[in-house]
């Protein structure tokens, strides 16, 4: 094992790639919730995300209407999960839940449809990598973000927008206090189920973006399931980083971090014992189920999170 | 000024109903600018949806609402806050993470989409000054005492200019200090020539602070009366439709022997704090002994460790010379120990059984209720039936689901349940929370019939008037001690008050 093995350029590079489509569900994650519902179909937005931006790449061989596709397709099934969550006031985990499998079914029968055993077409319109130029000539810095791709820059200016609209921003404000306290908000005239409508749509555009990274950025494909649950680490993520656009950055390049990690030290030994890389690439795994289960100190959700909102109807 | 102007709120016949329910039936309200008017009732009587009728949250189904002579129709919150009125609500509409300044303007923020901080805490900070209730604006809200969240819920209401203000059950939640503040207030309010409804039924509060006052019972008027030329039996006979009982002046107990003695008791809080340093007291058989204190300062953490809910981390509790610091609910029950929770929903009922089967909670395991394992319907019916209509659960009906009934009738389910079987102790704790005088009056003669039997009572209450009416003996907790011990005799509001609050006497 080396030192370039741990944090070598090559390594901190491959973090940020696989931090992304994390972060962007993670942010999905934390608008929806701050709002006050829980949207576990984040992973579905991003698996039909993949899988239209796909279809639409290949149709259209346009990188932005693809992009548009894909998150329009999260952006619909989010909009059934609000009219069940807030509409409904269906259980939000159950909704959630089933509209997970639906992605999964849907994506997986239509993709057999298009393309049957022969796989997604190869010579898909990509998102492109952004070289900076003189930066990439840098060394270290240059082979870490010199070519990095363009999704990556926008998660990340995504974290610095967010993280204003909750804070600095008068909307902002009036969101978070709809997802802690929405009677409260209620009684001061701001319109509780309208507000909760948008954070859940924003949700799914996000997490759809995470999807077509994916697909578009990273694979040039699309495979059934490809997602691999990235949407619930997500989650955690957002967990780990206590509802913060900033912390769910920081969560996620940890994810990210243990995934590259695990790459990395493939074959790698100390002295003469073999690194256990199957052990190593858990560690995504293990992070989340320590985050979830509370183990990152006290991580305290929105007040209102989950519930639906009840209007005062009868004495 | 005219007769017309000065009315600024006049009501007529309203009416509503929701659905069989009908809360109000042809109601009047009339209130005059400027004065401090109490709108008093038993739970049920109307007060709530008069005022949720007034502040747009209900919409009548019959009368007519005038403000300044003009008819109004009021379909929301919005409108009633374009006409000047503001609501302070019982349970505080205020978001607890957010800042004292931002939940006051929260909104209605004024200036672009920026959220710029300094400028409302400073906007927040002319109107604190304006009126003289003073808050530290940057302050998170959920780190700040009840009683000065409440005055966010005031200028919250100030901020966006309302004339009159509609305070419900303002004195729920407070100290008898901070009540003395929030009186100051609501008189300074009015010297600047706001008006204000007070919502509530203690009779003290009434006399103390306001100039008239309009009783409701069962959805109708039920008095009009000027404060200054009536007294509290007038109001409450007015309110509960009949006399009250008065309750009767008590023998001192003899010198009975110690039924529950703690020592050095010590417990820590759900978060870890050590909410009990210390504690010693006794309870004699045929005594209750009260214990006040603000809420908070280890009362709750004292009834759960006497149960065997909450495992002491040193310390004694002793019931009849044996050592129960170390049992189970179970064991501690068996001993003869009964308990009223200050939570009836959380740990004094399963409101989705019904009436009898809450009634059997705790024995049914044993006969008669079970035998070998299996329940005894017939017999867990019957003793439902016997029970209910003992402690006048209304309805009388042992299949109800208790969570359907009114909060008094559930506290005589518990009663029942906890009172039935002779106990030697009796751990109550808020025992008249959220209840109405009727059933205040009822849970109090129960309590004083189990202390004639020969029970040793420990009461637990935040309301001091409660406390005063029923001990023998008085303690005051605060920060997880028992700061001091006083006979009812001699146990003033205001020493108990100051005591409450940290004060201590050094002297005593």
């Amino acid at each position: 094992m080396t030192l370039d093995q741990v944090i070598g350029a090559g390594v901190l590079a491959a973090t940020l790639r696989l931090a992304t489509p994390i972060l962007l569900a993670a942010l999905g994650g934390v608008v929806s919730e701050r709002s006050g519902v829980v949207n576990i179909a984040l992973e579905g937005c991003m698996l039909v995300g993949a899988f239209f931006g796909v279809v639409a790449a290949d149709r259209t061989h346009s990188v932005v209407l693809a992009l548009a596709v894909a998150m329009g397709a999260g952006g619909i099934l989010a909009a059934i999960h609000a009219v069940a969550a807030i509409h409904l006031r269906s259980d939000q985990i159950v909704s959630g839940m089933a509209l997970n499998i639906l992605a999964l079914g849907l994506t997986s029968y239509l993709d057999y449809q298009f393309y049957g055993n022969t796989g997604t077409p190869a010579d898909l319109a990509g998102v492109p990598d952004v070289s900076l130029g003189p930066i990439a000539a840098i060394p270290f810095v240059g082979d870490v973000i010199g070519n990095q791709n363009a999704i990556v820059w926008v998660a990340l200016a995504l974290v610095v927008v967010i993280q204003a609209f909750l804070f600095r921003t008068v909307p902002g404000l009036r969101l978070r206090a709809v997802g802690e306290h929405p009677r409260a908000a209620d009684t001061v005239g701001i319109a509780v189920r309208p507000t909760r409508y948008w954070a859940v749509l924003a949700s799914g555009l996000l997490a759809a973006l995470g999807g077509a990274y994916l697909s578009l950025s990273v694979a040039h494909s699309f495979t059934d399931g490809m997602t691999g649950g990235r949407g619930f680490i997500g989650l955690a993520a957002m967990i780990f980083g206590r509802w913060t656009p900033a912390g769910a950055l920081v969560a996620s390049l940890l994810f990210g971090y243990g995934t590259a990690l695990s790459f990395s030290l493939q074959g790698a030994s100390i002295g003469s014992v073999q690194v256990p890389v199957q052990l190593l690439s858990t560690l995504p795994y293990v992070l989340t189920i320590l985050a979830v289960a509370g183990f990152v100190g006290r991580s305290r959700p929105p007040a209102a999170d989950g519930l639906p909102y009840e209007t005062e109807g009868h004495a | 000024m005219s007769a017309e102007t000065s009315m600024l709120v006049d009501m007529r016949g309203i009416e509503k109903r929701f659905g069989d329910l009908v809360a109000l039936r042809g109601v009047d309200l009339v209130v005059r600018q400027g004065e401090i008017h109490a709108l008093v009732g038993e739970n049920g009587a109307g007060k709530s949806t008069l005022m949720n009728v007034l502040y747009g949250l209900y919409r009548p189904d019959a009368g007519s609402i005038r403000i300044r002579g003009r008819e109004v129709r009021i379909a929301g919150p919005r409108d009633a806050i374009a006409l000047g009125i503001g609501m302070i609500h019982q349970h505080f509409m205020l978001v607890p993470p957010l800042t004292v300044a931002e939940n006051v303007v929260l909104g209605d923020e004024r200036g672009g989409p920026r959220l710029d901080r300094r400028a409302i805490e400073s906007r927040v900070a002319d109107l604190e000054k304006r009126f003289g209730i003073v808050v530290e604006p940057h302050a998170r809200t959920e780190d700040i005492p009840l009683g000065l969240q409440q005055r966010v819920e005031i200028l919250k209401v100030l901020y966006r200019g309302s004339e009159l203000l509609i305070f419900d059950e303002p004195t729920a939640v407070l100290t008898p200090q901070e009540v003395d503040e929030l009186f100051a207030i609501v008189r300074t309010l009015r010297d600047e020539g706001k008006t204000l409804i007070l919502i509530t039924h203690k009779l003290r509060e009434v006399m103390a602070v306001t100039d008239n006052i309009t009783v409701l019972r069962g959805g109708r008027n039920a008095g009009e009366l000027v404060t200054r030329n009536t007294n509290p039996s007038e109001i409450a006979r007015a309110m509960v439709g009949r006399e009250l009982k008065e309750l009767r002046a008590r023998a001192t107990p003899a010198r009975a022997e110690v039924t529950l003695k703690v020592q050095g008791l010590e417990a820590k809080s759900d978060r870890g704090a050590l909410a009990l340093q210390g504690v010693d007291f006794d309870v004699r058989s045929g005594e209750i002994l009260g214990i006040a204190g603000v809420g908070g300062n280890g009362q709750s953490e004292l009834a759960q460790a006497i149960l065997g809910l909450r495992r002491p981390t040193g310390g004694s509790i002793q019931i009849g010379g044996v050592d129960i610091s170390k049992d189970d609910p179970k064991r501690t029950r068996a001993r003869g120990v009964a308990y009223v929770p200050e939570d009836r929903h959380l740990e004094g009922l399963v409101l989705a059984f019904s009436v009898a089967d809450d009634f059997i909670l705790g024995k049914q395991d044993r006969a008669p209720y079970a035998r070998t394992g299996v329940l005894d319907p017939v017999t867990i019916l019957r003793n439902g039936g016997r029970l209910a209509a003992e402690y006048d659960v209304r309805p009388p009906n042992p299949k109800a689901i208790v969570g359907n009934l009114s909060g008094g009738n559930q506290q005589k389910v518990v009663l029942g349940r906890e009172l039935s079987e002779r106990p030697k102790l009796i751990v109550v704790s808020q025992p008249t929370r959220g209840l109405d005088i009727a059933a205040t009056e009822y849970v109090h003669e129960r309590l004083l019939e189990q202390r004639g039997q020969g029970a040793g009572i420990l009461l637990i209450s935040s309301e001091l008037d409660e406390i005063r009416a029923l001990s023998d003996r008085i303690a005051v907790m605060f920060e997880g001690r028992i700061v001091a011990t006083l006979d009812a005799a001699s146990a003033t509001e205001e020493r108990l008050g100051l005591l409450m609050a940290g004060h201590g006497e050094a002297a005593a």
